[in-house]
């Protein structure tokens, strides 16, 4: 297994053993951080996102999680699971909501709250959603393997950000300050964040995550999925047929959609507009910071396509997901519950002090060097030799394409001899590749 | 180092696309950030200028370790009155062009904001030479 070192905490996980070296995920790579060597896939930690592309392009299943803190829960007397809601899409409609809580309580959790809940906590704390951004339209931080990218390829953007915890955060942070009012020590409250994405358990295990002291762990989706479905054939509960609403922590239904795309962009104000897709939001960053987008107040970007229900621990199909999900928040409640709004403003200075998360920087991995003269210097290398390469982008040398080769090359980490096209078109070896690309590389034609 | 960009007249359905290569490769360079993009909105300006006004020509970017310059040279016709042309809100363009949302006589008054030199050399019936000059001033806008 190969593991990646960096800045970031990462938790995609090469399974060489099952590695074939075979492309797929470095070509879908939105920041072409993977090279093939010696056979096998490499992801580079420094320009990695944690979006989860390559695990969901592998054909061979050779990319996953690292495992999750399930074993660690029962060191705690409290054990909280922080479930997002996309959890509950994740079933079909004949195991009911309350036979999934029976579950989760049945695998060991003493205390559930829904991730979105945090939603209503910020709605009910200050009436509206707070933004802490610099600059007009604010984006989301909601997704955190979005504003991983822009660390890395938009910092331009940063003062975009908005600052504001993330719901689960929140809705852990409630939860933690609830139990310590009960008197139970903190230390023996343990609260775990079911994550259905590589991106989201990732930002609780950075050691500057705004998660720290907050969350102590995160869970897999899908290893609770498996869990909770051996409870339900243990108790037989999916004989059910009716859904019981009434078992479900505290969530209104707008913020049971907010996982989902155009969930939170929904209840923002002003213009707003709702990307999902890793690549669909790359691209309209790019207009962003050309600032050709127009007058936006609010975007909402997320890299999973249908938003969390297409997370890569996601079980289910995504949009049968979506659709269940849009189902229950039908029958939930419009407005919080008198009860729970007050147990809220109850806790609110507390909160209030820590509602904004702590500053984001610049990451500036797609450099070609640190300084301008020598970055220049390397350019105009890299635009020379892009101009021998064949630029069909077959990713046999290795890199993604054919500029991602010469910028390799230029830093020292590849070699042209790698280019397996220009190998072949040797004059002094016969061009077994003329009748496939011609006798010329596209560039020279 | 030198980039060469060729313009084709009215077509605006590309306009942008050398901003946005010239913005991509900045990037890379370690040029701060607030800096490539007072040179990506002017570049972007000249460059719909020269699709909407001009009989096309090219764009050529000198980048340099402290500093960037950016000329756009066009065939013709030409700006009769280079102040009145820098006049925010005047206009030349015809109300095909407005209706494609360009023509709002922003373009020059936008490039002057952006630019830390600016040159205009133009005249009636002559190519108009546009040259933009950027110091970095580091910082992130």
């Amino acid at each position: 297994m190969i593991k990646m070192e960096s800045a970031f905490h990462h938790t995609l996980v090469v399974r060489t053993e099952l590695c074939q070296g075979c492309t797929h995920c470095m070509k879908r790579c939105p920041t072409e951080a993977i090279r093939i060597e010696g056979g096998k896939a490499h992801v580079n930690g420094e320009r990695c996102i944690d979006c989860g592309q390559c695990m969901a392009v592998c054909p061979h299943n050779a990319i996953e999680l690292e495992q999750s803190d399930l074993q660690h829960i029962f060191r705690y007397q409290r054990r909280v699971a922080i479930i997002p809601a996309m959890l509950f899409g994740q079933f079909e409609d004949k195991v009911g909501c309350d036979a999934i809580m029976n579950a989760i309580y049945a695998i060991g959790f003493t205390d559930v709250h829904i991730a979105e809940f945090g939603v209503d906590i910020l709605k009910t704390l200050g009436g509206k959603i707070s933004v802490y951004s610099d600059n007009n339209p604010v984006i989301s931080s909601y997704c955190p393997a979005v504003v991983r990218l822009i660390q890395i390829s938009f910092p331009a953007l940063l003062g975009n950000v908005n600052l504001m915890r993330t719901p689960a955060q929140l809705a852990a942070l409630f939860c933690r300050l609830e139990l310590e009012e009960s008197k139970i020590p903190s230390e023996e409250i343990g609260i775990f964040y079911i994550t259905p994405c590589a991106a989201k358990y990732a930002q609780i295990k950075s050691p500057l995550s705004a998660d720290e002291g907050i969350i102590q762990g995160g869970i897999n989706l899908d290893s609770l999925y498996n869990l909770i479905n051996a409870e339900l054939t243990k108790s037989k509960r999916d004989q059910r047929s009716k859904e019981d609403y009434s078992s479900l922590p505290p969530i209104t239904s707008h913020s049971m959609l907010w996982g989902l795309a155009k969930g939170e962009s929904a209840d923002m104000p002003g213009r707003t507009l709702a990307i999902d897709e890793i690549h669909n939001v790359i691209e309209f960053l790019e207009m962003l910071e050309e600032e050709t987008t127009g007058n936006l107040d609010f975007l909402e970007l997320r890299a999973c396509d249908t938003g969390c229900t297409g997370g890569i621990l996601a079980t289910r199909n995504r949009f049968l997901a979506t659709e269940r999900l849009l189902h229950i928040a039908e029958s939930l409640p419009k407005e919080i519950d008198v009860e729970i709004a007050k147990r809220i403003l109850y806790q609110k200075d507390a909160m209030i002090r820590k509602l904004k998360g702590e500053r984001i920087f610049a990451k500036h991995s797609m450099r070609l060097d640190n300084d301008v003269e020598n970055a220049i210097r390397k350019m105009e290398r890299v635009q020379s030799i892009v101009k021998s390469l064949p630029g069909i982008d077959c990713g046999l040398c290795g890199s993604p394409t054919c500029r991602a080769l010469a910028e390799d090359i230029v830093k020292l980490q590849a070699s042209i001899r790698q280019c397996v096209v220009l190998k072949l078109k040797r004059p002094d070896t016969p061009n077994s590749l003329g009748r496939i690309w011609g006798e010329k590389p596209p560039s020279q034609r | 180092m030198r980039l060469t960009y060729v313009v084709t007249p009215g077509d605006f359905a590309n306009a942008g696309k050398i901003s946005s290569s010239v913005k991509s490769l900045l990037k890379q360079l370690n040029i701060p950030p607030g800096d490539i993009k007072r040179i990506i909105v002017a570049l972007y300006e000249a460059e719909v200028n020269m699709v909407a006004h001009s009989y096309g020509g090219e764009i050529t970017c000198d980048i340099e370790a402290e500093q960037a310059l950016v000329e756009a040279l066009d065939v013709g016709p030409g700006i009769p009155d280079v102040g009145l042309a820098m006049t925010e809100g005047w206009s030349t363009a015809t109300s095909e062009i407005r209706e494609l949302g360009f023509g709002a006589g922003m373009g020059l008054p936008n490039i002057k904001k952006h630019t830390d030199e600016l040159e205009i050399v133009s005249g009636k019936d002559s190519p108009t030479k546009i040259s933009m000059k950027f110091y970095y001033r580091g910082g992130p806008s």
